[in-house]
């Protein structure tokens, strides 16, 4: 009985607003548009066979890769970055900790606008190119892929940063100092004891990066062009310019289907036993 | 035994790539030309340029009622959820852990989307009311997520302690468990408010005229030009979100 009571109002909540919209998602994308922004009725396989457009693969495509490399890019660079904090003095590591936990609770839109003012034309990284010979003045550093993934790395560079942190920090350094006694070499030991140990973290780390990077909107919105879409400005573009709803269900489907993919394997690698915390959750506010 | 000083080497470069254009951010916020590159000497225009900007002001009001707001109600939902996954060990409680799990790992754009679906096949308006249901949704999670944390801390024998000395269940929640976990309630609340007070993807697909809150602000500010104003506005806010995170922490070290 007690169970019910506290369980019923957030299950009434999600159900209603999330778990009927994702299913709306699938249901719409099979209905035909009506000309007033709206949903028509009958049911239709068109919007499906838009998803056909020669423009699509390519978009889902770099959606992909991008992703890809930004995750491998955060992993690289967190990986040290979270040892380090982890190795450092006890007293030392709330401060690192906190360091890298503020650009992370930063507006979203504030982080990606500072990158903007770097790069734009007239901006400081541009210019201490130029000025060095690197680029020639007429080379535009934004709107293009480049723009749009180092500012993915930097937006998820922080949660990639805080799931290893937490698993290296409960890691037994001993474990190192034993297999180096037993003569093992200091790469060997690093990634047949170092890496096993914090597995549970990379694998955290990983998915933290790659779903938001996968589902990315803002980013390639505001740093990129015409030629570096993702799947999330054509949503976007349905909804917002086209006000074609089904079209823009049908895609929203198509990315669920790819964001549930590294979700199920993440679940298999991880296993059974506690589940891995959020890294929202896990820095705090 | 000698460490590698590579380790060294990626935090330093780590921590300038995500300071250096936060930096210059803050830098040009007080710079008189309008111009990032150039300095125009020291200013405070743009300041007084975001104070008497009248949109400004309004999206801080929006984003303050709809924080606020959906602070408390996640804030109530998500503790519940949270004694209820901590206390039972069904399976009703495996799905419903799923159920509050999955929001965290969708990406925000598929959730803007899903719940703009809904309030459209309703016919229900877009605007304040549609924002508040959508934050809601979103931060019971994190809410849950962060008290649940907290009651597996808890140490329940304390409340078979509390009902031997003559503790009825009411007195011993309100006078034991409550107090106890309190500052995990307190840390899920400010979650959520600064998680609210930061949305954007979801906001703007379930907005509508006349609702625009400060994210959606200065999104619509960097489009369409006044940078230097964005700014300003920007080390505002950065510096409340630092006061929040240093508040925060001291207050769950100091009671944890």
């Amino acid at each position: 009985m007690r169970e019910w009571l506290t369980s019923l109002p957030s299950f009434i909540w999600l159900t209603i607003l999330f778990v009927i919209p994702t299913v709306l998602v699938f249901a719409v994308a099979l209905k035909p548009a009506d000309p007033f922004g709206g949903v028509g009725a009958g049911w239709t396989l068109d919007t499906f066979r838009d998803l056909g457009d020669p423009n699509y693969p390519a978009i889902v495509w770099r959606t992909l890769w991008m992703s890809v490399v930004a995750t491998a890019v955060c992993l690289a660079a967190a990986l040290p970055f979270a040892y380090y904090i982890a190795r450092s003095d006890e007293r030392l590591r709330p401060v690192l900790l906190m360091a890298v936990v503020i650009p992370f609770w930063t507006n979203f839109l504030i982080r990606i606008f500072a990158w903007k003012v770097l790069l734009h034309p007239e901006g400081l990284v541009k210019r201490l190119l130029v000025s060095f010979h690197l680029v020639s003045p007429d080379v535009s550093l934004m709107y293009n892929e480049g723009a749009v993934l180092m500012v993915l790395i930097y937006t998820y560079l922080p949660f990639a940063v805080l799931p290893i942190y937490a698993a290296s920090e409960k890691f037994d350094f001993r474990l190192i100092e034993a297999a180096r006694d037993l003569g093992c070499r200091k790469w060997r030991a690093f990634y047949s004891v170092f890496l096993p140990g914090i597995s549970r973290g990379l694998w955290t780390a990983a998915l933290v990066v790659f779903v938001p990077a996968l589902g990315s909107y803002v980013i390639p919105d505001i740093m990129g062009g015409p030629a570096s879409e993702m799947i999330g400005n054509k949503i976007a573009q349905r909804v917002f310019v086209d006000r074609n709803l089904p079209h823009a269900s049908a895609l929203s489907a198509l990315l669920t289907i790819v964001v549930v993919l590294p979700m199920i394997v993440y679940l298999l690698r991880r296993g059974t036993g506690e589940s891995g915390k959020h890294p929202v959750v896990e820095a705090g506010p | 035994m000698k460490r590698s000083r590579i380790p060294l080497i990626v935090a330093v470069i780590c921590f300038v790539f995500l300071y250096l254009p936060i930096i210059v951010l803050v830098i040009n916020s007080f710079n008189g030309s309008r111009f990032g590159s150039v300095w125009g000497g020291f200013s405070l225009k743009w300041y007084a340029r975001l104070f008497s900007d009248r949109e400004v002001w309004f999206s801080l009001r929006n984003t303050l009622i709809i924080a606020v707001s959906a602070t408390a109600l996640s804030v109530v939902l998500g503790t519940l959820a949270a004694f209820a996954l901590h206390r039972y060990k069904t399976r009703l409680q495996v799905l419903h852990y799923t159920l509050i799990y999955t929001p965290l790992v969708v990406p925000d754009i598929l959730m803007g989307m899903s719940l703009l679906l809904l309030f459209v096949s309703v016919a229900m308006p877009l605007g304040l009311f549609t924002i508040l249901l959508a934050h809601v949704t979103f931060c019971i999670s994190y809410v849950a997520m962060v008290v649940l944390a907290r009651l597996q801390d808890f140490d329940w024998s304390l409340m078979m302690a509390a009902s031997d000395l003559g503790a009825g269940p009411w007195t011993s929640f309100r006078r034991v468990l409550l107090p106890l976990i309190m500052p995990g309630i307190v840390s899920g609340g400010l979650l959520a408010f600064t998680l609210s007070l930061d949305d954007f993807v979801i906001t703007f697909f379930v907005a509508g005229p006349g609702s625009a809150t400060l994210p959606i602000q200065i999104y619509s500010m960097i489009r369409h030009g006044s940078p230097p104003m964005i700014n300003a506005l920007s080390t505002l806010l950065l510096v409340f979100t630092f006061t929040m995170v240093w508040t925060s922490q001291r207050l769950m070290r100091r009671t944890t």
